[in-house]
C-alpha cells in the first residue's frame, strides 16, 4: 500500500494539538506540520474543518479527520504499532469511558473556571476538584501510567493536564485553586507523564499556554475565531 | 454462538430522547438476550449506584457482571464483542472516525432537553440554533454518507442512526411542545428522508413508543422538572 501523506493542522497555542503530536511520534509516522493562524484561515483549513473551523485536524491521503478523541482512535486503527487503546473491548469501554469523563469535568472544568469569576468560578473550582478526587481515586490501581510501562490513550488525553493546572493557578486571581497535594496519585502520575521525553519536549511553552489564557479569559466568549478546540 | 453470557441492561424511559432506547434497538439488532431492568430515576437502586458510581446514570450494561456505562460507548462495545452482523460501525477506520465524528456532534449540538424546558425569548433562540444544527446535520449527511442508504449505516441502522435516532424519531413531540417545526422535508430533505426510514424500521418501531406516548412523556418530563425547580427555589 502505498504511503499516504499525513499531514497535521495545528496552532502553537493550542494544548489540544499536542494530544495529537505525541502519539502520531510515539507510533513513529512521519508529518508535515502546518501552523493555522486561527485569526485568518486558511482555505485548507476551512475546507477540512467546515463544521467547527477548530483545530487539530489531521488529513490523511487528502482525507480530513476532527477533533482530537477520534483522531486519536483513527491514528491507532491506521498504525497498530505501539497500540493506544487496549485490545480487548471491556478494558476498551472503560478508558473511553474516563477519556469522556475528563474531557467534559477536567477540561471543559478547567475551561468554564478561566471564563468565570466570583461565585461561578468557585463552584467551577468545586466540581473540578470533585473529578480530580475521582481521577485520583482511578489512578490508585494504575503502576506507572494508564497504558502500562509505557503511555497510551488515557495518559494522552489527560496529558494535558499537566501543565494546564499549573498555568490556572498562575494566571487566576486566587492562588492554590487546586492544591495537587491532596491528589497524591495524579500528581504521581503527572511527574511520570513530565519527565517522558517524548511529552516534555512537545508541550507548548508555559507562556504560550499562559497567554493562550490570558487571551481566553479576555476574549470568551463570543469571538468564534479565536477559539481553539 | 455458544456464548453463555448474561446481559443486563438498566434503563428508563424517563425524557425524552432515551440513550437507553439507542441500546435495547442494538441488542435487538444483533438478536442479543438480555434482561431490562427498569429504573426509577427518583429512586436509584442499589445496583444502579453500584454499576455507575461515577454518574449514577442510565443507561448500563452490565455484561457478565462487568458494567459499561454512556451510551455511545456500549454500543461500541456490543460491536466489538459481538462481532457478527448487522455490524453496528462500517469497518473502515476512516469511515468510523466520521460516524463518531458526528455522533459527538449531535450530543452537543442536537440535545433537546434545554429547547423543551425553555420558554419565550430563550425558546426562540434554541429553535433557531436547534434548526440551523439541523441543517449543518444535512450537509454533513449529504458530504459524508452518500453512499450510505436508507441509513447512515447502509441497509441496517447503525451507531450513527442509533445516537441519532432516540432524538430525531420523537421530534413531532417535540416540536408540538415547542410549536414549532424544527425538521422540515423542504429543507432538510436528506435527513426527513432519513427520519421515515428509521421510523418505519420494524425493530426500531416497536421499540420507540408511538407518537401519543411520546407526547405525554415528554410533557410529563417537562412539568415534573418544572416541579422540582420550582420546589428548589
Amino acid at each position: 500500500m502505498e504511503k499516504q501523506e499525513v499531514k497535521l493542522l495545528g496552532s502553537s497555542i493550542s494544548p489540544f494539538v499536542r494530544r495529537i503530536e505525541w502519539a502520531l511520534k510515539l507510533k513513529g509516522i512521519e508529518y508535515e506540520y502546518s501552523e493555522e493562524n486561527l485569526q485568518n484561515k486558511s482555505d485548507l483549513f476551512l475546507e477540512s474543518n467546515p463544521v467547527y473551523k477548530k483545530v487539530p485536524v489531521l488529513i490523511h491521503g487528502g482525507k480530513p479527520i476532527c477533533e482530537s478523541l477520534v483522531i486519536l482512535e483513527y491514528i491507532d486503527e491506521i498504525w497498530p504499532q505501539n497500540r493506544l487503546l487496549p485490545e480487548d473491548p471491556y478494558e476498551k469501554a472503560i478508558v473511553r469511558f474516563w477519556a469522556n469523563y475528563a474531557e467534559d469535568k477536567l477540561m471543559q472544568g478547567i475551561r468554564n473556571v478561566l471564563m468565570s469569576e466570583g461565585e461561578e468560578q468557585a463552584k467551577g473550582v468545586k466540581q473540578v476538584t470533585a473529578a480530580l478526587h475521582i481521577i485520583d481515586a482511578e489512578m490508585k490501581s494504575i503502576t506507572k501510567f494508564f497504558g502500562g510501562e509505557t503511555i497510551g490513550y488515557l495518559d494522552i488525553v489527560l496529558g494535558l493536564t499537566v501543565l494546564w493546572l499549573e498555568v490556572v493557578d498562575e494566571v487566576s486571581s486566587e492562588s492554590k485553586m487546586f492544591d495537587l497535594q491532596s491528589f497524591p496519585s495524579y500528581s504521581k502520575w503527572m511527574e511520570a507523564v513530565k519527565d517522558l521525553p517524548l511529552i516534555k519536549d512537545n508541550l507548548p511553552a508555559k507562556d504560550i499556554l499562559y497567554r493562550e489564557e490570558q487571551i481566553t479569559l479576555t476574549v470568551v466568549p463570543s469571538i468564534d475565531n479565536t477559539k481553539v478546540e | 454462538m455458544g456464548d453463555v453470557s448474561e446481559v443486563k441492561l438498566f434503563g428508563t424511559w424517563s425524557g425524552s430522547p432515551s440513550p437507553t432506547k439507542r441500546v435495547e434497538i442494538a441488542l435487538k439488532l444483533k438478536g442479543i438476550p438480555y434482561e431490562f431492568i427498569q429504573e426509577d430515576l427518583g429512586n436509584k437502586s442499589e445496583s444502579l449506584l453500584q454499576y455507575n458510581p461515577v454518574h449514577k446514570k442510565v443507561p448500563v450494561l452490565v455484561h457478565n457482571g462487568k458494567p459499561i456505562a454512556e451510551s455511545a460507548i456500549i454500543l461500541e462495545y456490543i460491536d466489538e464483542h459481538w462481532k457478527y452482523a448487522p455490524k453496528l460501525l462500517p469497518e473502515d477506520p476512516y469511515e468510523r472516525a466520521m460516524v463518531r465524528f458526528w455522533a459527538n456532534f449531535i450530543d452537543e449540538k442536537l440535545r433537546s432537553r434545554a429547547l423543551v424546558m425553555s420558554e419565550g425569548e430563550e425558546k426562540a433562540k434554541l429553535i433557531k440554533e436547534y434548526i440551523e444544527n439541523i441543517c449543518v446535520l444535512e450537509e454533513g449527511i449529504k458530504r459524508d454518507f452518500s453512499g450510505k442508504s436508507p441509513f447512515l449505516n447502509g441497509e441496517s441502522p447503525g451507531y450513527l442512526d442509533l445516537v441519532l435516532g432516540s432524538s430525531a424519531c420523537s421530534h413531532r413531540a417535540i416540536e408540538e411542545i415547542v410549536g414549532a417545526k424544527l425538521i422540515m422535508p423542504e429543507i432538510h430533505p436528506l435527513f426527513f428522508a432519513w427520519v421515515t426510514a428509521m421510523k418505519n424500521h420494524p425493530v426500531v418501531k416497536e421499540t420507540l413508543p408511538p407518537h401519543e406516548g411520546l407526547l405525554n412523556h415528554v410533557l410529563k418530563y417537562k412539568q415534573r422538572t418544572l416541579e422540582l425547580l420550582n420546589t428548589k427555589a
